[in-house]
Parts: structure tokens; C-alpha cells; sequence
């Protein structure tokens, strides 16, 4: 049980200073997933990492503050609705399920159509692997929320 | 009990070394399964998706199917934990220890 | 030497076949099921380090196409494999923590990890 935060103001000094680079860090994982090493999952893991880690140091009071646990709920479910809908609108313009061709975005490429969709997609996964594991965080701390 | 459980391990682990001997060597270009369907998706990933990590491609293009199968599966991983350890208002017994339990009854 | 050869174009798929005996062990003969869910890991850990054996190709590069090495596929290792093995580790990692979660309300009940106790304590409530 985490009941106060931690004693020290050299862990929170530095935990404070880690926090936004591991955030910048994650959304350079996703958005580069093209290009490189990288990806929605690995993404969506820093995110929720980042987040653990102000738990831990912060105290769950004050961190929940921050960020509740019903915003990670509803963040899981967000990420989601958007992989859903991005296999969806493709049905409604003429394709079959999941196929980014026929996304509404006639002003690009038939290519790189598909490139745009697997972006969107990738946000949703990243969107529901953070929402869930800051979920899972939450419960097996046991605290009342 | 303890020689029984040592006996199945070392039973599996001499037949997991046997079914070895029939797998391709080391870093093989030619096993099988590096012929069948991945140098389509290794050529093709340019011309269809414009997205050089093939990786990428293949798992929210190809294969984006199955991601949505595991995004489901992830989201309901999530859902349970909070529902085997969400705390109801008003009910604190939870446990299903002894003398609970004869309470109840 | 037919062993040796053997051994060398293999000895990867042998680590593993370690790896998953130690798994099935703590899985079958460790009494706290704390125990028995980390043997489940590293059983798992195997298989996909089984897995990432068999993607890999002599002379292969990493599978991000690059206008420098061309677009032949004998020049990258195979990516399917990644990818499976990718949704894997998540699936592993929620099937963890919904592990984690059970094992805590168990504990929360009985006041111990050990089978043979929750056993007894199960059959005492029955009766």
C-alpha cells in the first residue's frame, strides 16, 4: 500500500525531471513506428510507465488527482472505439473491414492512405495498452477510488 | 511427488531435444518458414502501404485483424481486474475465510 | 563432429528446451502458486525466444526496408514472427495481471499462496 509520498527530494526532484521526457520519449515511439523501431504497444507501455512512476513517487492520493483512474477506463476505451472505427468507416465508403484504402481521405494517395490509417490505428492501440495497464496498476494497489 | 515431477521435466525436455533435430539449422535463409509468405510482405510493404517497417505493416495492415483481436483481448484483461478487485460500497466481506463464511450461512 | 555440427546449428533451440523444462518444473512441483505463475513466464519467455530464433536469416538486416540495401527479400529476417510474437508478450503481459489479481483475492481470503492449504481450507468449507 502506498499511503504518503516518497521522503526523499532527490527521488522526487528526479522522478519530477524523468516524467516529461519519458512521456515525449513514448510519443516519439509511436509516431516514428513507420520509420523505425517502434509501435503502439511499445508506446502505450511508456505512457502508462510514466504514469506508474508519478504514482509511486507522488503517493496515490495526489496522483490521483493527477490522473484518476476512471480517466485511464476511459482512456482504454477511447483507443479502443478508434480501432473499431477505423475498421468500420472503411465499410461505410465501399471497402471490406479494416481496409485503410477506402478511408475518407481522398486528397492523398491510395498508399499513403493506408499509411495514414495504420498512424491512426497504432494511436488507438497506444491509447488501449495505456488506459489498461495504468488500469491493472490501479486495482492490484488496492486502494478505494 | 518430487522424483514424479523431476522424471516428466526430463521426459520433456529429451523429447523437446529429439523434435530439435528436425528443425532447420541456425539463421537458415531456406527454412520453411522464412519461404512462405513473409517475402511478400517484405517486397510489397513500399508499393502498398508506403511504410518501411515491414513490422508495422504487417501488424496493423495485414494482419490488423488479428491486432483487434488482441486490443479486445487487452481491454478485457483490464476489465476483469477491475471487476475481480473493485471494492463495493457498503460490503466489506469479501473473504470467503471460515468463520465468514458460517456467519453467512 | 556429427554431434558438434549438431550442436552448433542448434544450440539456440537447446537453451530453450532449458528454458522450458525449468518452466514446466516450477509449474508442476512448486507448492505457492506465486511460484507456479513465474514459472509460467519464463515458460512462456521460451517460447517466444523459440520464436525469434527461428525468424532470424544469415546476412539479414533488421525488417525496416531501406533504399540502400534494396528490397530482395533474402536481405531482411523475416517479420512475421515479430509480430506474433509482439501481440504475444502483450497477451502475456495482461494474462499476468489478471493472474496477479486473482492471487490477490486468494490471498486476501486464506492468508496464504500454498495449494495444499487453499485445498484444505476449501474442502473444510465444503463440508
Amino acid at each position: 500500500m502506498i499511503k504518503q509520498h516518497y521522503q526523499s527530494i532527490i527521488v522526487q526532484t528526479i522522478c519530477s525531471l524523468l516524467i516529461p521526457f519519458i512521456q515525449l520519449f513514448a510519443l516519439y515511439v509511436i509516431f516514428h513506428g513507420h520509420y523505425g523501431p517502434g509501435g503502439g504497444f511499445q508506446g502505450g507501455v511508456l505512457l502508462a510507465v510514466s504514469i506508474i512512476l508519478q504514482r509511486l513517487y507522488l503517493g496515490i492520493k495526489i496522483s490521483h488527482q493527477k490522473f484518476s483512474p476512471r480517466l485511464a477506463m476511459a482512456f482504454a476505451a477511447v483507443g479502443l472505439l478508434i480501432y473499431g472505427l477505423a475498421g468500420i468507416i472503411p465499410m461505410i465508403f465501399g471497402g471490406s473491414f479494416l481496409d485503410y484504402g477506402n478511408l475518407p481521405l481522398f486528397w492523398v494517395h491510395d498508399a499513403e492512405r493506408r499509411a495514414l490509417g495504420i498512424l491512426i490505428v497504432e494511436i488507438g492501440i497506444g491509447l488501449g495498452v495505456f488506459g489498461t495497464l495504468v488500469l491493472i496498476f490501479d486495482n492490484l494497489v488496492g486502494e478505494r477510488w | 511427488m518430487r522424483w514424479l515431477n523431476l522424471f516428466i521435466m526430463l521426459l520433456f525436455a529429451v523429447l523437446m531435444l529429439y523434435a530439435t533435430t528436425g528443425l532447420p539449422g541456425h539463421a537458415d535463409p531456406q527454412a520453411p518458414a522464412n519461404t512462405h509468405v513473409s517475402p511478400t510482405y517484405i517486397e510489397d510493404t513500399i508499393k502498398d502501404t508506403h511504410t518501411p517497417n515491414v513490422v508495422t505493416s504487417v501488424l496493423a495492415d495485414y494482419r490488423g485483424y488479428d491486432t483487434l483481436g488482441e486490443t479486445v483481448v487487452i481491454f478485457t484483461a483490464g476489465l476483469a481486474c477491475v471487476l475481480i478487485l473493485m471494492k463495493r460500497k457498503g460490503n466489506d466481506k469479501t473473504t470467503l475465510s471460515k468463520h465468514h463464511r458460517s456467519d453467512h450461512m | 563432429m556429427v554431434v558438434l555440427d549438431l550442436f552448433v546449428s542448434r544450440y539456440v533451440y537447446f537453451m530453450t528446451v532449458v528454458l522450458l523444462a525449468i518452466g514446466l518444473y516450477g509449474m508442476l512441483g512448486k507448492r505457492n502458486l506465486l511460484k507456479k505463475l513465474i514459472s509460467m513466464n519464463i515458460f512462456q519467455t521460451a517460447i517466444f525466444l523459440f520464436f525469434i530464433e527461428g525468424a532470424t536469416k544469415r546476412g539479414g538486416s533488421v525488417p525496416v526496408v531501406d533504399e540502400l540495401i534494396g528490397i530482395e527479400a533474402a536481405k531482411y529476417i523475416n517479420p512475421l514472427p515479430h509480430v506474433l510474437i509482439l501481440t504475444g508478450i502483450v497477451v502475456g503481459l495482461s494474462l499476468t495481471g489478471v493472474a496477479l489479481a486473482f492471487l490477490l483475492v486468494l490471498y486476501r481470503a486464506y492468508k496464504t499462496l500454498d495449494d495444499r492449504a487453499i485445498m484444505a481450507n476449501m474442502k473444510e468449507n465444503l463440508e
